[in-house]
């Protein structure tokens, strides 16, 4: 308990800190100021309300929806290297979107943004089944492999259609690393639903995740439906990975980094994990962001860059600390 | 609780290892499934515990076909530990045998004091209480061992299916744990149905044994009956000797 009120307190200091850090410094002051007595012709206040608030919400939820998508992946297939940007269900929600948006139009419409959860969905589908995980165990290389083999896929089709469109840098920037900046355009309220929902989701079924993670014979003595248990927990990763896309593009390591440390706070509890990974995830999302807006300003630095910047290395070290043939 | 199998036919895609068996399970608090390897053994038991599909026949619990009840109501009855499971890295011994509480906790329902204390009992029962905050990796093969059964207690499930339950563990634990079990069943009523391999120490802590070979059920009864050199030749192709074991009397098997 004590761990999750710690991962709150980091969560609420790192907002508090993008709150106030900017190029253009704001106080608490300013804040209650714009909230109590909104002034539509005053910078500041227009500043705040459209730019640096949505990103704080966006970097939470998109951050929160990683954390969750990562420790139900990892539950599931007893593998840490799962995450959203290795197994390829990043690059499919963010494939969906930009097909949908070469098609329908507008990428930020909240139409067009929908079409992540079936891209998440048909790509958590294809890699699992491709690993061999619907009939049973997986292991981690497989898991991997297929992962990598799908991010491959959906990468050549994109720059494919790149190298054919004019408005390609745009496709190529959302393609390569997520941004929060454009968060205030985004339908952050349906999205913060959707991530809710797969979030509660995981919470409901996480104590058959948890059986899950002994393999199938073992699950299904202790009552559990594999098949049914996997495909709400696959439901529970296309919502909340959907969501993360749709808000700041495919963010690659954090679904790999955060839950491993929330499990070293809060043991192997699902529940309490879930719940630490939300917490975490926004913290170390919104930490990456604000650290990207302040290193090179007023230029900034994609927060997906900084994500990959920092979970590279933390993929070296816990791919490093695998045992040949760990089943983790 | 009586576990019945009725003209049970097993096998892996056209290949059957058993065909139409018929097994009552349950009256006796101990049942050892024996027989050489390859045999069947373990198919049956995943059978026995819905983990596998018969080919044709049935198997019943107090008269109800297995497949037809409801996964979770089943798991309250009956609880079974597969040859090698496996487990998340690093989880400690307390966080995994908690799990086996899952059939008795509804989707919102709390932890409560009767799961605590179902699991402090399974894991006082196998001598891990003093381990339960290690991870799992850190402990020894038969500690491990101990863990899952930990596991499968905790569950408190009348009916307990064991694939090879004393693999890894030392002989002393080896005998801990069978009688542990039999004295589970005579205090508790709890009927435990095993694979094993060592039939002397089946001999002597199980009331019937069910002894498979290469053509199927060779023979069922108390130890007595189905030790017997003609059945060990069949079933292994063994040729042995039959003589009372000095200490329990227990019939024990010993190789030409």
């Amino acid at each position: 308990m004590k761990a999750v009120l710690g991962a709150a307190l980091a969560l609420l200091l790192v907002t508090a800190a993008s709150l106030a850090l900017g190029v253009r410094p704001i106080g608490p002051s300013d804040y209650l100021d714009m909230m109590l007595a909104f002034d539509p012709t005053n910078a500041d206040h227009v500043a705040l309300a459209t730019v640096r608030l949505p990103r704080v919400l966006g970097a939470i939820i998109a951050g929160g929806a990683l954390g969750v998508a990562g420790a139900v992946l990892q539950g599931i297939t007893r593998n840490p290297l799962a995450d959203p940007g290795l197994l390829g269900i990043n690059a499919g929600a963010a494939f969906a979107l930009l097909a949908g948006g070469a098609l329908l139009g507008d990428l930020d419409q909240t139409r067009v943004a929908m079409l992540t959860f079936p891209g998440a969905a048909l790509a958590a589908l294809t890699v699992f089944g491709l690993a061999g995980g619907l009939r049973g165990d997986t292991g981690p290389m497989r898991l991997t492999l297929a992962g990598a083999a799908l991010n491959a896929l959906l990468l050549s089709l994109v720059t494919g259609a790149v190298l054919l469109r004019r408005e390609s840098l745009d496709m190529m920037r959302f393609w390569v690393a997520g941004s929060l900046a454009p968060a205030g355009s985004r339908p952050l309220a349906e999205m913060a639903l959707a991530a809710a929902a797969g979030a509660i989701l995981a919470l409901a079924i996480a104590p058959r995740i948890e059986a899950l993670s002994f393999g199938h014979a073992l699950a299904r003595g202790l009552g559990i439906r594999p098949g049914r248990t996997q495909g709400m927990a696959l439901a529970a990763v296309a919502l909340t990975t959907g969501a993360a896309v749709a808000v700041a593009g495919p963010i690659a390591f954090l679904g790999l980094m955060v839950p491993p440390l929330a499990r070293r706070l809060v043991g192997h509890r699902l529940r309490m994990e879930l719940v630490t990974a939300f917490l975490l995830g926004g913290a170390t999302l919104l930490l990456c962001d604000t650290l990207g807006r302040l290193v090179l300003a007023p230029a900034e630095v994609r927060v997906g860059v900084m994500t990959a910047v920092i979970g590279g290395p933390v993929f070296i070290w816990i791919a490093r600390g695998l045992r040949p043939g760990a089943q983790a | 609780m009586t576990l019945r199998a009725r003209g049970l036919a097993l096998g892996y895609g056209g290949r059957r290892i058993i065909e139409g068996l018929d097994l009552d399970l349950g009256e006796a608090p101990m049942t050892a499934i024996l027989g050489p390897n390859g045999c069947g053994k373990s198919t049956l038991l995943r059978a026995l515990g819905r983990l596998m599909a018969p080919e044709a026949g049935r198997v019943t619990l107090d008269g109800e076909d297995i497949r037809r009840l409801d996964t979770k109501a089943l798991a309250r009855r009956m609880a079974i530990l597969p040859q090698s499971p496996v487990a998340p890295e690093g989880i400690s011994v307390g966080d995994l045998v908690r799990r086996g509480r899952l059939p008795w906790r509804g989707m919102l329902s709390p932890w409560r004091a009767e799961d605590q204390r179902a699991c402090a009992e399974a894991m006082a029962a196998v001598e891990l209480s003093e381990l339960a905050g290690l991870p799992l990796d850190e402990l020894s093969g038969g500690q491990r061992q101990r863990a899952w059964i930990a596991l499968v207690l905790a569950q408190a499930t009348p009916l307990l299916l064991l694939d090879e339950p004393t693999t890894f563990l030392d002989l002393s634990h080896q005998l801990d744990l069978l009688g542990l079990l039999r004295a589970r069943g005579r205090e508790r009523g709890l009927t435990v149905v095993s694979v094993l391999h060592d039939l002397n120490l089946a001999a002597r802590f199980c009331d019937v044994l069910v002894l498979l070979g290469p053509r199927g059920l060779v023979a069922r009864g108390e130890p007595s009956e189905v030790l017997t050199p003609a059945h060990l030749a069949a079933a292994f192709g063994l040729s042995a000797e039959v003589h009372p074991d000095p200490v329990t009397g227990a019939p024990m098997v010993i190789p030409r």
